[in-house]
């Protein structure tokens, strides 16, 4: 295939985006003062803002890509990443979780760590945070320096200097309220640049349905197929995706990854930051229209002769990240390709200012303000989260380049997710919801369930133990390993983390209150109508999760 | 995002920036309607550019018109 062929007003519009973002960075920058301001964006937005940007902070271009070839592979099994992987953990954070992290007013999910056990903890996440958050950061760089190299001929330093330096200067000039304003504006135009995709593909085939009569059954269902993973394309049973996704890996990234839960802090009051999560719920549930629905329509293209759709090949191996932007060529003309390609790069851009305006917040109070300078004043402390956020893109410009000489590191990009927080939402469970977890037991619980995690990767990488072991069944694929793996760093962190609580200090209750359920009271607020309760919403969501998955059973 | 009183919501941003793309790509659609590009895309006789650089507007406007409450 040739390079997507960009015309003058593609142009505009790609540059026009540019412009509007760095406007708002300047724009901004007058209502940022102080350090609350900076780092959590005055906590004064309200839940719609503050929920699309918790969705929004997850929605990269990468994911979008990946996803949608993810379905042309493994067939409508994604729309459990959507589903029974974000939902329930997304209304647990809302429901069960917000009332902790927000009522202690602490500014990062490290500092709950702090509060609840002791700062050997705190700056054990703190690092291995920001490890993640700079290595993923890099990757995401480089990995938008690849796409538009292949699929427009831009040149690679150009492209990732040129987002990498427009990233920096809006999160510099006024940190998370510019970086949350990206990421709406970036939202709409995900959903506006990519949606057409899906809607072109149902007309061009017939309809939803007869989409859905052209993939195999395999490819059709959710769950009829998950009792025998031979017969699923993902190749993974029910109990890996119940416990390894549903369970580990969904609640362990969208109740304790500080990029998300980040969007949440910046929530006006209780009930807003309650409202947080269960309001991007919907969002998150309807995704899979874009995603799901275009790789099933990619998938289809592709089974047929006389369509001219093909995905590209690299090597011999399929390019399965290729189907959304081969869709975008086959439908967009002159004018929406400039659109797909701005919501691509909004994407990109976005995923990069959310890495980075957490790094900052983490780097700041959790290593720099805990660690090195201690007696560190508001104005110094604003003035480092700038600096962090300078610093924090050359060290994921780094990354990159070093990604890019090693490009089998994006093979990586899954797993490092299961090495950090799949421990960390199990010392977040004990330490929100048994008041006895010691501070000791949460540090050497967390310690093991890390290290336990990436030995697994690095076993089953180099073939020292074989893949069905973890995952017991005789076939598995990459995508199950990785939820199966998830799931014992989980079990080995509760368990060592009990074990170890039963011999180490506890902590005196008298601390715990306001931290651990059971020793605080319930708040009772001023009573509001039920369509303002955060319990109404969350239950709507869940009865909607339930409707699709007994749908598409 | 209201507290200040100077500062525009995020939903004008969202707005002014739909309308704007919006109208970038329905005026293209015209342009093409009279002079069609030599390779055709997939289904480029329902002249996406118009009737989609519409709908953008018309939800610009929309956010627009929201009245933030903060």
């Amino acid at each position: 295939m040739g390079n997507i062929g960009l015309t003058l007003v593609d142009w505009l519009i790609i540059a026009l985006y540019f412009v509007f973002v760095l406007g708002i960075g300047f724009y901004l920058k007058r209502y940022t003062k102080s350090q609350e301001d900076f780092f959590l964006a005055g906590r004064k937005n309200n839940s719609w803002v503050a929920g699309l940007a918790f969705l929004s902070a997850n929605l990269g271009a990468l994911e979008l890509m990946g996803m949608t070839g993810n379905t042309f592979k493994y067939g409508m099994y994604v729309a459990h990443f959507y589903w029974i992987g974000a939902i329930p953990a997304m209304l647990f954070l809302g429901i069960y979780m917000m009332p902790f992290y927000y009522s202690a007013r602490i500014k990062s999910v490290p500092g709950y760590l702090k509060l609840r056990f002791d700062e050997k903890t705190r700056v054990l996440n703190a690092v291995s945070f920001a490890f993640m958050t700079l290595l993923v950061s890099g990757i995401n760089l480089y990995a938008m320096a690849l796409v538009l190299h292949t699929f427009l001929g831009w040149n690679w330093d150009a492209s990732m200097w040129a987002s990498a330096l427009t990233v920096a200067v809006y999160v510099t000039l006024s940190g998370l309220m510019s970086a949350i304003f990206t990421e709406i504006i970036q939202f709409f135009l995900i959903w506006f640049g990519l949606f057409l995709v899906s809607i072109m593909g149902i007309i061009e085939i017939g309809s939803v349905q007869e989409i859905l009569s052209r993939i195999p059954e395999s490819f059709a269902t959710l769950w009829s197929t998950s009792a025998d993973p031979s017969q699923n394309g993902m190749m993974v049973t029910w109990g890996g995706i119940v416990l390894g996704l549903g369970f580990v890996l969904s609640f362990g990234y969208w109740t304790t990854d500080f990029l998300v839960v980040q969007r949440a802090f910046s929530a006006k009051d209780l009930r807003s930051a309650r409202m947080t999560p269960i309001l991007a719920s919907f969002f998150k549930m309807i995704l899979p229209f874009i995603v799901v629905l275009g790789g099933l329509i990619a998938y289809i293209l592709a089974h047929d002769p006389g369509s001219g759709f093909r995905l590209l090949t690299d090597g011999g191996k399929i390019n399965y990240d290729s189907a959304l932007p081969l869709l975008i060529a086959r439908y967009y003309p002159t004018g929406l390709i400039g659109l797909g390609v701005t919501a691509l790069l909004a994407g990109f851009m976005a995923g990069q200012a959310g890495n980075i305006s957490a790094f900052n917040t983490v780097w700041t109070y959790d290593i720099y303000h805990s660690v090195i300078n201690k007696k560190a004043s508001d104005d110094h402390l604003l003035w480092m989260g700038r600096v962090a956020t300078v610093a924090g893109i050359i060290l994921s410009v780094g990354t990159a380049y070093w990604a890019k000489s090693m490009p089998t590191i994006m093979d990586y990009m899954q797993a490092i997710f299961s090495w950090v927080n799949a421990p960390l939402f199990a010392t977040m469970l004990l330490g929100m919801f048994v008041w006895w977890i010691t501070p000791n037991g949460a540090f050497w619980g967390l310690l093991t369930g890390m290290v336990t995690s990436f030995s697994l990767f690095i076993a089953v990488k180099f073939d020292w133990i074989p893949k069905t072991l973890i995952t017991l069944s005789d076939v598995a694929s990459d995508m199950a390993a990785n939820f199966w793996r998830a799931w014992w760093a989980w079990l080995i962190t509760f368990l060592v983390t009990i074990i170890v609580s039963f011999f180490t200090r506890k902590k005196d209750e008298k601390e715990l209150v306001g931290l651990v359920k059971g020793l605080t009271e319930e708040t009772v607020g001023k009573p509001v109508p039920l369509l303002k309760k955060p319990e109404f919403w969350a239950v709507l969501s869940l009865i909607i999760l339930i409707f699709l998955n007994v749908y598409f059973w | 995002m209201t507290e200040n009183k100077a500062m525009k919501p995020i939903w004008f941003f969202v707005g002014l920036m739909l309308i704007v793309v919006g109208g970038l790509v329905f005026l293209t659609g015209i342009y093409l309607y009279f002079n069609p590009e030599s390779a055709h895309t997939v289904l480029s006789n329902t002249y996406p550019n118009l009737w989609w650089g519409g709908i953008m507007i018309v939800f610009g406007i929309f956010m627009l018109l929201i009245k933030d409450e903060g």
